[in-house]
């Protein structure tokens, strides 16, 4: 279920939904991702058109409950939620979390199923951290916008804690295994699993908390959340609910109490053993501007490689013998041809077999390798933009190849590049939000986890804006300045 | 000024682009104190002949000779190898080429300082000195961009002087001259002739090269035709190509 999320929210503020069909061949559409994959929501394998999981098991009880037929729509994890909210699907599920920031802005079902935040360590860590509180000044992964995260952003607040939001539930503990983190809290189906999978962990038996599934729902239809929860009640009582989590292997003792007990209740179980309440804005700012200060960095010393390295690559095509023109041409092609997204997951992911580096290492080195070819071209135009006669002139008087470089052609190009490269530099700046997928809490990763918790993006979107703002227009007018004292001195 | 004298020595240069032949066979002797007036039409190989000459130019045969440094045929050399030809042989470009990022002093202190290690004190001290003496002294702080054609001319030049070269080569100096000009250049280049320097200058001028040439070399298709003392060749030209050049001055300068 639960994996990336590049923050493409802004577009949720967008249009207002079509109204869910209601007609004689009622369909009840829900959504989930089946990214997140077993036992949640995966895709079949030998149809992946169709998907199952116990939450698709669940979904389809639920529509036939309501004398409908279930209806799946994918959509991203964190999404789901204001999604739902907005029209798209009848109901939300997916491992959707009971928190009291979603209760408070969405209808949520009763829940269905109780989980266990479970620690997960290296073997050889055992022994030494079993609670949160022994893991001060150890960074602990888990998946962004969860229970589970702020169960950790509580701890780091008590102890030197370091949290590590990641963006799917698969690398926390690939990155646990290769000792990038120091464990991993997570819900207990996703630790098991991971376990099943890959294993080279632990997970510790005692849980850190609970917290239960629930599906999620407009909050303009409590009517509807009422009839789902008739209905999911119902299942309880007759055993389907049991069958289905036997099915998928996530049936225990822990789920039998709980079932009895909620049977037995008439309101809601209330929320999560989670945290936080809602908090007001004042509260997200600071981590807004900390976050802004590692975007600003981040671009800085990204730009900082890439100009370097543009430079050197525009004046390898131009000067070097051909082999190695035709390998830097090769570099600039493959770079410009193929995503970042793509070039951070290898850079990160795929060679920490090879070179195990930090997350913010792994960001710059991405970002300014990747901004190093779009540096190279600009400054290879450039640098053939200056007239040749001024070349030879230089080198009549007997200049050095790289004198005349470094002291004729260079500089004029570099006065050529600047505007280019300062819509660069924006544009870098923006594209800094891409490195939430390597762990680099960010501007653009912190506002999702803000307006994630506090359920809208309009606050969280326009203080955002606001500050991404502030540093791309002083640049484009220093750049602008800069660009006519040039021309006119 | 110094000035060391070089002669300038050209055996049987063959010069070709692609297929197509730009000099066949020139033989060309300039000695120091010498001003030699290079005219030909459009095309006629004056700039390639003024490029070989500088290393600017590869040649398929032939050879040059300035002092005791030789050009040999084949591609130019690097520029590490051709560090007495640089020391001994200035050159002035057709459209000046000056170094638009840098001022008018910076233009001429660049090489001294850089290619040939002088202090900043001593390359500017030569520069003011070569600007005061073409009279472009009060433009010192200029950029290139805001020169006349006259001034950036004159700036070209000293730039190409700074170095202290023993030759002087000088590709269509007068083109964008007007004719008052024209004859301060003339006495310009006379004064630099009679220091020691052997000038090349290529021009379509008759007028010019009448007034302040040693020699004229009349060059066709790639080929010396004609060559003597500018008053005998532009007063009595045997060839015709060379009373053509005579008779349409203006209808060849169109380059």
């Amino acid at each position: 279920m639960r994996i990336r999320i590049i923050a493409a929210a802004f577009l949720l503020v967008a249009c207002r939904p079509q109204t869910p069909a209601s007609g004689p061949t009622r369909a009840i559409r829900w959504g989930g991702d089946a990214e997140g994959g077993a036992p949640f929501v995966e895709a079949e394998p030998n149809d992946p058109s169709r998907v199952r999981g116990f939450d698709v098991d669940i979904a389809g009880m639920i529509a036939k409950g309501l004398g409908a037929t279930p209806q799946f729509i994918q959509v991203a994890w964190a999404s789901i939620p204001a999604s739902a909210d907005r029209g798209d699907f009848d109901l939300g599920m997916s491992g959707i979390e009971d928190r009291p920031e979603l209760r408070a802005r969405y209808a949520l079902s009763i829940p269905y199923f109780e989980f266990r935040e479970v620690l997960a360590v290296r073997p050889g860590d055992a022994g030494r951290f079993r609670r949160l509180s022994d893991l001060a000044g150890h960074r602990v992964g888990t998946l962004g916008a969860t229970q589970a995260f702020e169960l950790l952003n509580a701890e780091a607040a008590r102890s030197r804690l370091i949290p590590v939001s990641y963006d799917d539930d698969v690398h926390p503990y690939a990155d646990l295994v290769a000792g990038r983190v120091d464990a991993v809290l997570l819900d207990h189906i996703i630790a098991e699993r991971s376990l099943r999978r890959t294993g080279g962990f632990v997970i510790q038996p005692t849980p850190v908390a609970l917290g239960h599934y629930v599906a999620v729902m407009a909050h303009a239809r409590p009517a509807f959340r009422d009839s789902v929860n008739a209905v999911l009640r119902a299942r309880m009582a007759d055993g389907s609910l049991e069958h289905t989590f036997r099915t998928w292997g996530v049936w225990d003792d822990a789920q039998a109490t709980y079932i009895a007990r909620v049977s037995a209740e008439a309101p809601p179980a209330t929320a999560a053993t989670g945290t936080s309440s809602s908090r007001s804005i004042e509260a997200y700012v600071p981590s807004l501007l900390r976050a802004a200060i590692v975007t600003l960095l981040l671009s800085c010393a990204a730009m900082a490689l890439a100009v370097t390295a543009g430079i050197g690559i525009a004046a390898g095509r131009i000067y070097s013998p051909p082999i190695v023109r035709w390998i830097l041409a090769a570099y600039v092609e493959v770079v410009r041809g193929t995503p970042v997204l793509l070039q951070l997951f290898v850079l990160y992911y795929g060679l920490s077999g090879v070179v195990r580096l930090p997350a913010f290492a792994a960001a710059v080195i991405g970002l300014g390798l990747n901004y190093a070819a779009y540096e190279s071209e600009i400054y290879r135009s450039a640098l053939e933009a200056i007239a040749r006669p001024q070349l030879e002139a230089a080198r009549t008087l007997g200049l050095s190849e790289f004198q005349i470089l470094r002291l004729v052609r260079g500089p004029q190009a570099l006065r050529l590049a600047l505007a280019p490269m300062t819509n660069d530099f924006v544009a870098l700046l923006k594209d800094s939000s891409l490195v939430s997928v390597i762990t680099v809490v960010e501007l653009t990763k912190q506002t999702a986890i803000y307006a994630t918790n506090v359920g809208s993006w309009v606050v969280p979107g326009l203080l955002c804006a606001a500050i991404y703002l502030c540093f791309s227009l002083p640049l484009s007018r220093a750049a602008r300045r800069l660009e006519r004292r040039w021309s006119v001195a | 000024m110094t000035a060391a004298s070089d002669s300038l020595v050209i055996r049987g240069l063959h010069v070709t682009r692609g297929a197509r032949p730009i000099l066949r066979g020139v033989d060309l002797d300039v000695a120091p104190g010498e001003i030699v007036a290079l005219m030909g039409a459009s095309g006629a190989g004056k700039s390639t002949a003024l490029r070989a000459i500088v290393a600017l130019q590869p040649f398929e045969r032939g050879s040059i000779t300035i002092g005791d440094v030789a050009l040999t045929p084949g591609p130019v050399p690097p520029e590490s190898a051709l560090r007495s030809l640089r020391r001994r042989v200035g050159m002035v470009f057709q459209a000046h080429a000056l170094f638009e990022h840098l001022s008018v002093l910076d233009n001429l202190t660049i090489a001294p300082i850089h290619a040939l290690g002088w202090s900043r004190e001593k390359a500017e001290s030569v520069a003011r000195r070569l600007l005061e003496s073409l009279g472009v002294a009060s433009r010192i702080d200029a950029l290139p961009r805001q020169l006349s054609g006259g001034e950036a001319q004159r700036v070209a030049i000293a730039r190409a002087l700074a170095p202290d070269p023993t030759m002087l080569l000088m590709d269509e100096p007068t083109s964008a001259l007007d004719p008052s000009r024209r004859g301060a250049l003339g006495e310009t280049l006379r004064g630099l002739a009679t220091d020691g320097r052997g000038l090349v200058v290529s021009t379509h001028d008759v007028d010019f090269a009448r007034g302040h040439a040693d020699r004229v070399v009349v060059l066709v298709d790639g080929s010396i035709v004609e060559m003597g003392s500018a008053e005998q060749v532009l007063s009595q030209p045997q060839h015709p190509a060379t009373r053509e050049l005579l008779r349409h001055p203006a209808e060849s300068r169109r380059d």
